[in-house]
């Protein structure tokens, strides 16, 4: 049999990759990068918080949920609207910088790295609707993509549009106090259609949860029944 | 922009932002790397002041010049509303696609007001280091193309001065481009020490310099992908250095950055095979400096069998002749380098030379441990190629250990021999290919040297 040949979408290295009679037939996905690249991955593994998907450690958790979980969930604005969030890897360095050069430099290939890894998980989740943390206008007209929404793209899952950004500010520049006590940031688009359903919701990465939360309160007052969040790195 | 005057009575002022021109001469730039908006910039286009391009033309790169199909991506792109193709070879420097507009200066040329006494050096040249200085002024001042040969430790920095000056006073705008950071920073210093009268630009990744308009700018290669017809002089120091030699997008920055006219000089010391050609057949001129600044000559490596070292190294031995060199040293206190082919084979041996550390590419303690070699607090270290060029330690000297392996080419070994005997104090040194079988490079590297030497004393350049 030959060997296939194609560069690592990661590091560019030239992948030598043995055709076989099963990868023919099956049809398997092309993996996109090299096995030294897809070793940098860190999976999330072992014991995590019932919410946010967070490895638990002793000095951080009380019971099955993370003590930011905690806090989020005992203050009556925000507690019961995030059902759950899968997230998939540690957002090490490897990852920061990956994540880095698909949004910010705008290097859409890596939606094709990043995709595959979501399919599982994704199928494994029930839900009626899905959809992503929407971009400005103004930011998308910029990058030329959303990030999340490419990650669905590539995977050929239709994804419905269910809201919209009223604030762009910037989020990191505010401190978890003022971003907690933030007016609504996102507006639902359809409030019939998300009635009794629900709700995936995907981005890129769970840092604070924020951002997540706010999507989620807001679908959630809207009408929607469920929600929970999946994203790549947190 | 400085508005144009309706007023009949007041002088006509200039239709264009000097601090567009400022931003934008010599340049080609990203919407997002200019800073006006670009209302400013159509303005400027309409007038003829400014010049748009599109980022992708022809299947190929008009930043970078890729064209590997492999290298471009095409996506549904949320600015041109279409499927898009962009360029992922230079990705990192902001995505360029085919509806992304590269903006360059068509205006009047900008001033750089040169003032009439450029230079404050007054060092003195060896005779082969002058011989090559007054090739460097003709050929920047005619615009001609030039390979400097020089070996290493012969000082060929100082051979560019007379010719920069000369230049400038000319109104000529020179970049020296280096494939390599550290070249940049260590030179960036020098030129400013030698050049105080005007501004001197360096450039490299993350560099504070970014958009300064100089006369003189030290870049590294990959900045000149910014440039577009810049230059009427550029000189490109260590052009065989990896990956200028590996990458041909970087030729492609060099040849757009300078202006077609410009003058060429190429600085090295060793040549490609490709470059040796070209000058043995008369179609690019040389000049060479045979002989190290301190008129001694440079040290012949010396080869000594050691056996199969790989497997040695797996079963935790040290060939014994490379044990006995490295023991003279470690009595005599000489401080030694070890190259080793590749991080594997020096990660294999390392347990084995106890109290010798390791230095790495990437690793931020490079530059201490280096040091510390330097300060006499290490006796050696142990390294791949990565230090083949720009350390100078004094009474080092160097062990290749697999020299016939295919990492260590003729140029790496001449490069790495001519870390040892650099100084006035300590013109003399040992460099031993410890190898399983000599290889065509080694024996190309010796010739290499004893020939450089043999040229340098034919033309008197040497003492004794
Ligand atoms: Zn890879
Ligand atoms: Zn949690
Ligand atoms: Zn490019
Ligand atoms: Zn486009």
């Amino acid at each position: 049999m030959g060997f296939s040949m194609a560069n690592c979408y990661i590091c560019y290295e030239k992948m030598r990759k043995p055709i076989t009679w099963t990868s023919l037939f099956l049809r398997q996905p092309k993996s996109r990068i090299c096995s030294n690249c897809e070793a940098k991955f860190a999976w999330i593994s072992g014991e995590t918080c019932a919410i946010c998907s967070r490895e638990l450690d002793e000095s951080f958790r009380r019971e099955q949920l993370c003590l930011d979980c905690l806090r989020w969930e005992n203050n009556p604005e925000w507690a019961g609207y995030l059902t759950k969030n899968v997230s998939l890897f540690h957002y090490n360095d490897f990852l920061k910088e990956l994540i880095a050069k698909y949004k910010y430099r705008g290097d859409y290939a890596l939606a094709e790295v990043l995709a595959p890894f979501m399919k599982e998980c994704l199928q494994q989740l029930e839900y009626d609707l899905i959809t992503v943390i929407p971009l400005s206008k103004d930011r998308l007209q910029e990058r030329g993509f959303n990030q999340a929404q490419a990650l669905l793209d590539i995977l050929q899952i239709n994804s419905t549009e269910l809201l919209t950004r009223i604030h762009t500010e910037k989020q990191s520049k505010k401190s978890r106090q003022e971003r907690i006590n933030l007016p609504q940031i996102f507006r639902v688009t359809s409030r019939t259609a998300i009635q009794g359903k629900s709700v995936v919701i995907v981005d890129d990465i769970y840092t604070t949860g924020s951002t997540v939360r706010h999507a989620a309160k807001a679908l959630k007052l809207a009408g929607a029944e469920k929600i929970e969040t999946m994203t790549i790195a947190r | 922009m400085n508005p144009i005057s309706h007023s009949p009575l007041s002088i006509p002022q200039q239709a264009y932002s000097t601090e567009l021109q400022h931003h934008l001469f010599g340049r080609q730039l990203l919407a997002a790397e200019i800073p006006f908006s670009l209302d400013v910039l159509e303005t400027h286009i309409e007038q003829g002041y400014v010049a748009k391009t599109f980022g992708i033309e022809l299947d190929h790169c008009i930043r970078c010049g890729n064209q590997d199909k492999q290298l471009f991506y095409t996506f549904p792109c949320a600015i041109c509303r279409q499927l898009c193709t962009y360029c992922r070879s230079c990705i990192m420097m902001g995505r360029v696609s085919e509806c992304t507009p590269l903006y360059t200066w068509t205006g009047p040329a900008y001033d750089f007001h040169v003032p009439k006494s450029v230079m404050n050096w007054s060092g003195t040249l060896s005779e082969g280091q002058q011989t090559a200085s007054d090739r460097v002024k003709q050929v920047i001042l005619h615009q001609e193309e030039l390979l400097v040969w020089a070996v290493c430790g012969a000082g060929k920095t100082e051979v560019l001065f007379a010719g920069i000056e000369a230049g400038l006073l000319a109104g000529k705008r020179i970049c020296i481009a280096t494939p390599r950071t550290d070249v940049v920073l260590e030179l960036a210093p020098r030129l400013k020490k030698a050049f105080p009268f005007i501004e001197v630009a360096a450039l490299y990744g993350g560099s504070d310099d970014r958009h300064k308009l100089a006369p003189l700018t030290v870049a590294t290669i990959h900045q000149l992908f910014r440039f577009k017809e810049a230059f009427d002089a550029m000189i490109i120091d260590e052009v065989d250095a990896f990956p200028y030699s590996m990458d041909p997008s970087l030729h492609y920055a060099v040849q757009k950055a300078k202006k077609q006219t410009a003058a060429t000089i190429y600085l090295t010391a060793t040549p490609s095979r490709q470059m040796k050609k070209q000058y043995r057949s008369g179609k690019l001129q040389a000049v060479t400096i045979p002989a190290r600044y301190h008129r001694q000559p440079i040290p012949v490596p010396e080869m000594k069998w050691c056996g199969n070292w790989a497997k040695q190294f797996q079963q935790k031995k040290i060939p014994r002749p490379v044990q006995a060199w490295v023991n003279e040293r470690l009595q005599s206190k000489t401080p030694i380098l070890l190259f080793f082919p590749s991080i594997a084979v020096m990660e294999t041996a390392r347990p084995l030379f106890q109290n010798l550390p390791a230095v790495y590419a990437e690793h931020p303690s490079r530059k201490e441990r280096v040091q510390a070699l330097r300060d006499g607090e290490l006796q050696g270290l142990l390294t791949t190629t990565i230090l083949e060029r720009g350390v100078t330690i004094e009474r080092l000297e160097v062990a290749v250990i697999g020299a016939e392996h295919e990492v260590f080419t003729e140029s790496a070994l001449v490069q790495i021999a001519g870390r040892v005997g650099r100084s006035f104090a300590y013109p003399t040194g040992s460099i031993t290919f410890f190898h399983y079988g000599k290889s065509k490079a080694m024996v190309e590297a010796i010739r290499h040297i004893t020939s450089m030497n043999e040229e340098a004393r034919k033309r008197g350049l040497l003492d004794g």
